[in-house]
């Protein structure tokens, strides 16, 4: 096939690579690359498992072309803690019950983290809103708003 | 869900953008933010030949105060962008208000303007509100460009004034009359779905408080925005008195808006939405308009 030859930052590392026009974002970062912390829900812009921040701002990877992020950064799920040293935002959803299968979870973390930075005190309606593009099908939203909360009130 | 194959193209200039699409006619597809497009595209419900990438050409993202005060907004400016900038506040404030209904966070990162403009969905958000704002398009071609008025830009389902070898790349918002109160609701199921039906409003006083212009736009309720002319007519020269807006936003909903049953919401029920809506949002625009002419 036509392959195109992109280099891509992500995490702070660039990755220089070819593919096919159509190869979606979601899945270079999964399948070229490896980082599988971005998970892959629906394939068409409704879930928000795929979010990553693209150039400071949250979007969802299984609606660009891996093609489009050459020469742009990025930072995934990946970009936040260890298992042995948590981000702020990882633990406070391990302590608020904020995840149970985690399916979901990487998109909420990467749709929250640029949202907390730009919004250091938000109220519960306003996580809420933030949040309102990212479904999750076993916690309930209930304990991620909490995380989220208590996240804000930690991170400030 | 992967996309069908296809040829990409990244111009790096309008001119070679228009080139593109001179060449490939049908066959090319413009590719804006990519919220609509890639969807359908992972679906395979549309398989273009080539995609004609327009995230590589400067110079089409401006928001900015034109010469005549009202707005210039280049097609390629993102929603989120639209949605915090203080220029668009002032002088387009209908525009601000009805940003944040549009989908989710994530979406409006990418979704631009002039893409949502040209996809004309019959349930967003962005051709109503330009309908409603007396917006004129700049359509440019290889040789030349041409305006049209976001009335006439919008035709059918899906459906524009649109040539297969023009890009929308300018969008001209006129400055608003003093005293001009606005006001965009609609009702869609959960926050960020399309909606069942919405109304844009803006109301035009004069110094005594009565009406010197109205426009009241429904989306969803019909294949393209629906401008109620007769709202308009039977506002102009009375005061908006709340059993007026009343009985104009209910002869609204029953002879201007052309809503079908779906799988949500029989057309009864929308026109009963479009009258509730249309007139809360009638006394919203009256409420700001109001407030306007007492300073």
């Amino acid at each position: 096939m036509n392959k195109r030859a992109v280099e891509i930052t992500v995490n702070g590392t660039v990755y220089s690579d070819e593919v096919e026009p159509r190869l979606l974002l979601s899945d270079f970062l999964r399948h070229n690359l490896g980082l599988t912390g971005t998970h892959v829900g629906c394939e068409h812009g409704v879930c928000g498992a795929c979010t990553v921040i693209f150039e400071g701002e949250p979007i969802r990877s299984c609606l660009m072309l891996a093609v489009q992020a050459d020469g742009c950064r990025l930072e995934t799920v990946e970009a936040l803690g260890t298992p042995e040293e948590m981000h702020p935002l990882q633990e406070a959803f391990h302590e608020a019950h904020g995840l149970q299968c985690g399916f979901c979870t990487p998109g909420f973390l990467m749709t929250l983290l640029p949202y907390l930075a730009e919004n250091p005190d938000p109220s519960e309606a306003e996580v809420r809103a933030a949040i309102s593009g990212n479904l999750c099908r076993c916690t309930g939203y209930q304990h991620i708003v909490d995380a989220a909360l208590l996240a804000a009130e930690r991170m400030k | 869900m992967k996309p069908a194959p296809f040829a990409y193209l990244a111009p790096a200039s309008l001119a070679a953008a228009l080139a593109a699409l001179d060449q490939h006619g049908y066959d090319a597809k413009l590719l804006a933010g990519g919220q609509s497009l890639i969807p359908v595209m992972n679906f395979r419900l549309a398989q273009p030949g080539v995609i004609v990438d327009l995230n590589r050409v400067p110079g089409l993202d401006q928001i900015e105060r034109n010469e005549a005060g009202g707005l210039r907004l280049g097609a390629m400016a993102r929603h989120s962008h639209l949605e915090h900038s203080e220029t668009i506040a002032t002088l387009a404030p209908l525009l601000s208000e009805a940003i944040p209904y549009i989908a989710h966070p994530q979406i409006r990162s990418r979704g631009t303007l002039g893409g949502s403009l040209a996809h004309a969905d019959p349930a967003a958000e962005l051709p109503a509100i330009t309908v409603a704002l007396e917006a004129r398009f700049r359509l440019q071609r290889a040789n030349g460009e041409r305006w049209v008025g976001a009335e006439d830009f919008y035709r059918s389902l899906f459906m524009t004034a649109l040539e297969p070898e023009e890009i929308l790349v300018e969008v001209a918002i006129p400055p608003l009359p003093a005293n001009t109160g606005h006001a965009f609701l609609e009702i869609a199921r959960r926050h960020g779905d399309y909606a069942q039906a919405g109304v844009a409003a803006l109301l035009t006083l004069d110094e005594d408080g009565v009406c010197r212009k109205a426009r009241l736009v429904y989306l969803n309720l019909g294949e393209v925005p629906r401008v109620a002319y007769q709202a308009a007519t039977a506002l102009i020269g009375n005061r908006p008195s709340p059993s007026l807006l009343d009985e104009v936003a209910r002869t609204a909903a029953q002879e201007e808006i052309d809503p079908t049953d779906d799988i949500h919401a029989t057309a009864a029920y929308k026109r009963h939405l479009a009258y509730v809506l249309g007139k809360r949002a009638l006394q919203q625009a009256a409420t700001r308009a109001t407030r306007l002419v007492e300073g």
